[in-house]
């Protein structure tokens, strides 16, 4: 196995774990303040339909990740309106949400399909990104890949090391005890939900200006539900979710490499074996029980109100 | 189900609410039921032009409604049992897995007329249509045989069904024609659509020496990953010319507004029967899209005359001497393939490397 096969295998596999990092960092954040958001799906593809129409109208794509963080944190106030101050059920809420954002997205997407544009550019360092294998692998991809590593980076030092994520924390495991000594629940969840829809809706437009840069309805396809998925099986820890969408991607990839090599396996196998993979390695590594129900938000998915 | 389907619902109850449809009564209704979404690009984005032709063929005389992504299972007998009983004469069912659910509803609405995309199950108000695809791979084939400098064709594969094994056959027989040194290398994506993964295979297959994209799945994605990469890609379903401008070698394009508009004037003259169609070339169910103009002529030339070759009857891409991966003849000389062997091939032609998933 040579390496000139070895590099671009792991370009795609970046590629293919970066909007899945954008998506479960977020909702993290989103259930450590002990809120279940099951509107990924949705809120990625409102992202990924905001940012590209942005790309193609302006053809910037800066404006373009902004427009599909701020589509995002738009699907996600509409929940946590409903959810925080009205008390709604988070579980049919979030599933109505991602309801609401795939159809929405292809009402809105309905002039979009069949248009494109360029793509957003890799990152090219004169001299650094020419250094062969470390070059393109450490300074050969776009702008968001290495955001998405910073955010994980960022999410993972906030929630542990600060005083806010001590209050995010908080509020997701006794909301009562945080509300009895003064902190808002509902101020901290409603900023977690809104940062989980930024999150989720740049992970969409990663999808739209940078993978495939394109338009179909329902591009997402499922990749909300697998972010969602990671957030639980990495037992709510930000670089152990980082770790597993690497794997999930990088399992996909090498499996399809694996057929282009006349591998001897069947194709279904193959492509179960991301999903069994990423499951069973994050399940033995959160494998301490004790530990992971200290991990859980013991408030996830349990609506506050003051009265109560 | 879809908004948009809602509020046409919505909308027309409103319009019997209020009694403005007395013209309707005199009417053809005529509905569809979509598998995928309608922008996909793809399979449905062509059934709903073929929706959209009727519409403008036909005028006033009918009118047409569609629900979309409707999955194939429970949901697929409602929505069909729905359509047949709110006064459609015509219903399309566009998926191979709404056979049973559509024999089911022709059998409770004998007054309705049916029409079943790609299965084999009829009834005396339940026609079956398909496209023979193959003709079209067979055309491609010519043509990436001779395009290809790597020898290795990349070619991305949804599911091991006949249509899809034929596809690959039909392909590699022409390509290997043209090229004896060809060889076809296909990654199984198990899925119809997913921009992401399908992008994903093609740049493993271009980085494993593939210098031609073929793709027997939805999305314009590996198209636009050919045009990334510089290597020549074909297009599936419509014309996907714009995501890859000179990647783009052709597409396969279904065509289903000759058939879909005759089937309608024909329930309206009242000759309408039952029938089994498996057309291609010919009556204009398999176009290709505009050949790229980095095509050689005598390439062009060699893909037009087996396209008439085709129509007139004269090739047939499954002509025999065939043999499968062990060796056994499958067509034997001088013979050509039947329909019967075509709709259900399940074997690779021999000469291609790899077995078929089981």
């Amino acid at each position: 196995m040579s390496i000139d096969w070895l590099v671009p295998a792991i370009l795609t596999i970046v590629t293919a774990a970066t909007p899945l990092v954008f998506a479960a960092v977020g909702e993290t954040v989103v259930e450590k303040a002990g809120v279940l958001n099951l509107g990924v799906e949705g809120m990625m593809i409102m992202g990924a339909i905001a940012a590209f129409a942005t790309a193609v109208a302006t053809g910037s794509e800066v404006l373009a990740i902004l427009a599909g963080a701020g589509a995002g944190l738009l699907l996600s106030l509409i929940f946590g309106v409903l959810c925080v101050y009205l008390q709604s059920n988070q579980v049919a809420t979030g599933l109505a949400l991602t309801i609401f954002g795939l159809g929405l997205s292809a009402l809105i997407g309905h002039s979009y399909v069949g248009k494109t544009f360029g793509g957003l550019a890799k990152l090219d360092i004169p001299g650094l990104s020419d250094i062969p294998v470390i070059g393109p692998l450490i300074f050969g991809h776009d702008a968001l890949v290495y955001l998405s590593v910073v955010s994980v980076a960022l999410v993972a030092w906030f929630l542990n090391r600060t005083r806010g994520g001590l209050l995010v924390r908080a509020v997701g495991e006794n909301h009562d005890a945080a509300h009895s000594i003064g902190y808002s629940v509902t101020l901290i969840r409603m900023g977690a939900i809104l940062f989980g829809g930024a999150m989720a809706g740049v992970g969409g437009a990663y999808l739209s200006v940078a993978y495939t840069p394109l338009w179909v309805e329902n591009m997402t396809a499922g990749r909300g539900w697998i972010a969602l998925a990671l957030v639980v099986f990495a037992s709510w820890k930000p670089w152990r979710a980082f770790f597993g969408a690497y794997l999930f991607g990088g399992i996909t990839i090498i499996q399809l490499y694996a057929q282009g090599m006349g591998v001897e396996v069947s194709a279904q196998f193959l492509s179960m074996l991301p999903y069994v993979a990423t499951i069973l390695v994050l399940v033995v590594i959160s494998r301490d029980s004790a530990k992971a129900r200290l991990n859980a938000p013991a408030c996830l998915g349990k609506n506050f109100h003051a009265s109560g | 189900m879809h908004l948009k389907s809602k509020l046409a619902g919505a909308a027309a109850a409103a319009v019997l609410a209020f009694g403005i449809s007395s013209a309707a009564q005199a009417q053809l209704k005529i509905g569809f039921v979509y598998v995928g979404p309608i922008g996909d690009h793809g399979w449905s984005y062509e059934h709903n032009q073929g929706r959209l032709a009727i519409e403008k063929a036909l005028g006033d005389k009918v009118t047409t409604s569609y629900v979309e992504k409707v999955p194939e299972g429970a949901d697929a007998q409602r929505v069909i049992t729905k359509l047949a009983s709110s006064g459609h004469g015509l219903i399309f069912t566009t998926s191979f897995g709404y056979m049973n659910p559509t024999l089911r509803a022709a059998k409770r609405f004998p007054k309705v007329k049916f029409e079943h995309a790609t299965g084999f199950k009829r009834a005396a108000n339940m026609s079956t249509y398909s496209a023979r695809f193959y003709e079209g791979r067979y055309v491609v084939g010519k043509i990436v045989g001779n395009m290809t400098k790597s020898n290795t064709i990349g070619y991305i594969a949804s599911f091991p069904i006949p249509e899809v094994i034929r596809g690959i056959n039909a392909t590699y027989l022409a390509a290997k024609s043209v090229n004896p040194d060809v060889k076809i290398k296909i990654v199984w994506v198990s899925t119809w659509f997913d921009p992401g993964k399908e992008a994903d295979a093609a740049k493993t297959l271009i980085d494993q020496g593939a210098d031609v994209i073929m793709q027997h799945t939805d999305s314009p994605a590996p198209v636009q990953v050919a045009e990334q990469r510089g290597v020549w890609a074909v297009g599936q379903a419509s014309d996907m010319t714009a995501f890859g401008p000179k990647a783009h070698l052709t597409s396969i394009i279904d065509n289903w507004a000759p058939y879909y508009i005759a089937r309608a004037k024909a329930v309206l003259d009242g000759t309408w029967k039952s029938t089994d169609t498996w057309d291609g070339f010919k009556p204009g169910m398999v176009e290709m899209a505009d050949y790229n103009k980095a095509i050689p002529e005598r390439v062009v030339a060699l893909a037009k005359a087996t396209r008439a070759g085709i129509e007139a009857g004269t090739i047939h891409p499954f002509t025999g001497e065939i043999k499968d991966q062990s060796g056994k003849v499958v067509v034997p000389k001088g013979k050509t393939a039947d329909d019967g062997m075509l709709a259900g091939m399940n074997f690779y032609v021999q000469g291609i490397e790899g077995s078929i998933p089981k």
